[in-house]
């Protein structure tokens, strides 16, 4: 079998989306738990929508997580969206404190109601802040479709690609090595979410992976 | 950034309400339709499912899963959604959001179903009202597409959906409908200070002034037009261009500014 895009099959709300839009720039990806496609993928993709404690549940009942783990440990290409961002760090506030994958260093905080209607629901605009791949073409303050109540902060401000204000200023792109993550839904932000999903695999296609392999982020 | 949402009427999974564009060649193909408009900017989209029978949801279904294979921009689906497990269809096909009017009022129970199963973010209340007569400041809410009047004021329907759990509202103005001659600016306001959830306006555009007023007067998150649109009178870009020049936030290609 040839090497595939695998999407983490775990139950999450906006696979099929994801899998759409990925699909619509690089042909059908798998959508698989089975540890064996996450071994075997070019470049992995997590989704996620929902609250922190299910979406670590869910992680966690369909096994997946060792398998995630280790293919991140081995410096190879991931895309986490939205959810998928947020397991990745530390902690999140939500649901009474739940812990996450630490893979980045940060946490997850709920946005102040104050002034402003939670959730931050639509368009809003991302402020790269570093040159990524990802972002290529992409002019900096292009609006992408966001849905969530809890924001990423970061400990290491150089872990932000992209930020984006809604009563905060926080990071609505992270990145490090060979793990990039979104908050907002590429899947759902037309033309510039489309950009998106197809330079992160021509990023994970492309010799920057060399520098990354056997590096390893996880902490 | 305020909302702009092109809405199409669906009948057995085709638009009616003649949509006229010279590059469509099927000018009932809803999915054509919504790749048009998501190209144009459109933010969001809004597919009203009319069909009269019941019994035969399947030319929905298809309509709702072709979108979104093709349309990466979030859209809703709104008439016939009478249970949960109606939500979970729309949604599992690729739906955004589910649209409920007359069966949230006669069950009241679906909204805070729906939200608790699938997130407010999911769940739209929709509301037609109408002004009442000889009573400045009153709406009464409508069923069945504005036909059957149920003795309900609109605002204290729009706060009591919002605390079930509805995520947004979609608020047309029975009076306002299809004269083109602006929003009801006062029921907009009315209700999108009584409640905590974006508002969208719907009913009566006429142009890009009539919803720069709901934007601003009647204090909307988000305006919906149909014909103004489909009729190629402006562009949504139009639109757009209009709002931001009026300094209302909206979403405009960079490229393009």
């Amino acid at each position: 079998m040839s090497k595939s895009v695998v999407i983490v099959d775990y139950g999450a709300g906006n696979i099929r989306s994801v899998a759409r839009a990925v699909a619509h720039v690089d042909g059908a990806p798998v959508v698989s738990a089975d540890p064996d496609d996450i071994d075997r993928a070019e470049a992995l993709i997590l989704p996620g929508v929902g609250a922190a404690a299910d979406t670590m549940e869910n992680l966690r009942s369909r096994r997946v997580i060792g398998p995630v783990l280790e293919y991140i440990a081995a410096g190879r290409p991931f895309l986490g969206v939205c959810m998928g961002l947020q397991a990745l760090l530390d902690w999140s506030e939500e649901n009474g404190g739940t812990d996450c994958l630490g893979v980045l260093p940060g946490r997850i905080l709920r946005f102040s109601s104050e002034g402003r209607k939670v959730p931050h629901m639509g368009w809003n605009t991302v402020e790269w802040t570093r040159e990524h791949a990802i972002a290529e073409g992409i002019p900096t303050g292009s609006a992408f479709y966001f849905v969530h109540s809890y924001h990423p902060t970061v400990d290491d401000a150089s872990l932000a690609l992209g930020m984006t204000e809604y009563g905060v200023t926080f990071p609505s792109a992270v990145g490090r090595d060979n793990v990039v993550a979104t908050q907002f839904h590429p899947e759902k932000s037309g033309e510039v979410g489309l950009k998106l999903y197809s330079n992160f695999l021509q990023w994970a296609r492309s010799a920057a992976f060399v520098s990354f392999a056997g590096a390893g982020t996880g902490s | 950034m305020r909302r702009i949402i092109p809405c199409f009427d669906v009948n057995n999974g085709r638009v009616v309400k003649g949509v006229s564009f010279v590059e469509l060649r099927d000018a009932g193909d809803p999915v054509e339709l919504a790749k048009i408009y998501e190209r144009e900017g459109a933010d969001e989209l809004v597919f009203l499912d009319i069909t009269a029978s019941s019994d035969d949801r399947a030319t929905v279904y298809d309509m709702v899963a072709a979108t979104a294979d093709q349309v990466f921009i979030p859209f809703t689906v709104g008439g016939g959604i009478r249970s949960v497990t109606d939500m979970k269809i729309m949604l599992e096909l690729g739906a955004e959001k589910v649209s409920i009017n007359t069966s949230a009022i006669q069950t009241p129970e679906l909204i805070s179903d729906g939200a608790y199963r699938f997130g407010s973010q999911a769940i739209v209340v929709a509301i037609d009202a109408r002004r009442v007569p000889d009573e400045p400041g009153t709406w009464e809410v409508y069923t069945h597409g504005g036909r059957n009047p149920t003795g309900m004021d609109a605002v204290e329907w729009a706060k009591e959906a919002v605390s079930r759990g509805a995520g947004e509202l979609l608020v047309t103005s029975m009076d306002t409908d299809g004269h083109r001659k602006g929003y009801d600016l006062g029921m907009l306001r009315a209700i999108s200070e009584a409640v905590t959830v974006p508002v969208i306006a719907s009913g009566g555009a006429g142009g890009p002034e009539h919803m720069a007023r709901a934007l601003t007067d009647g204090a909307a998150d988000a305006v919906l037009a149909a014909s103004i649109f489909h009729f190629g009178t402006y562009s949504i870009r139009q639109v757009k261009e209009h709002l931001a020049a009026e300094g209302i936030p909206v979403r405009l290609d960079p490229r393009h500014v």
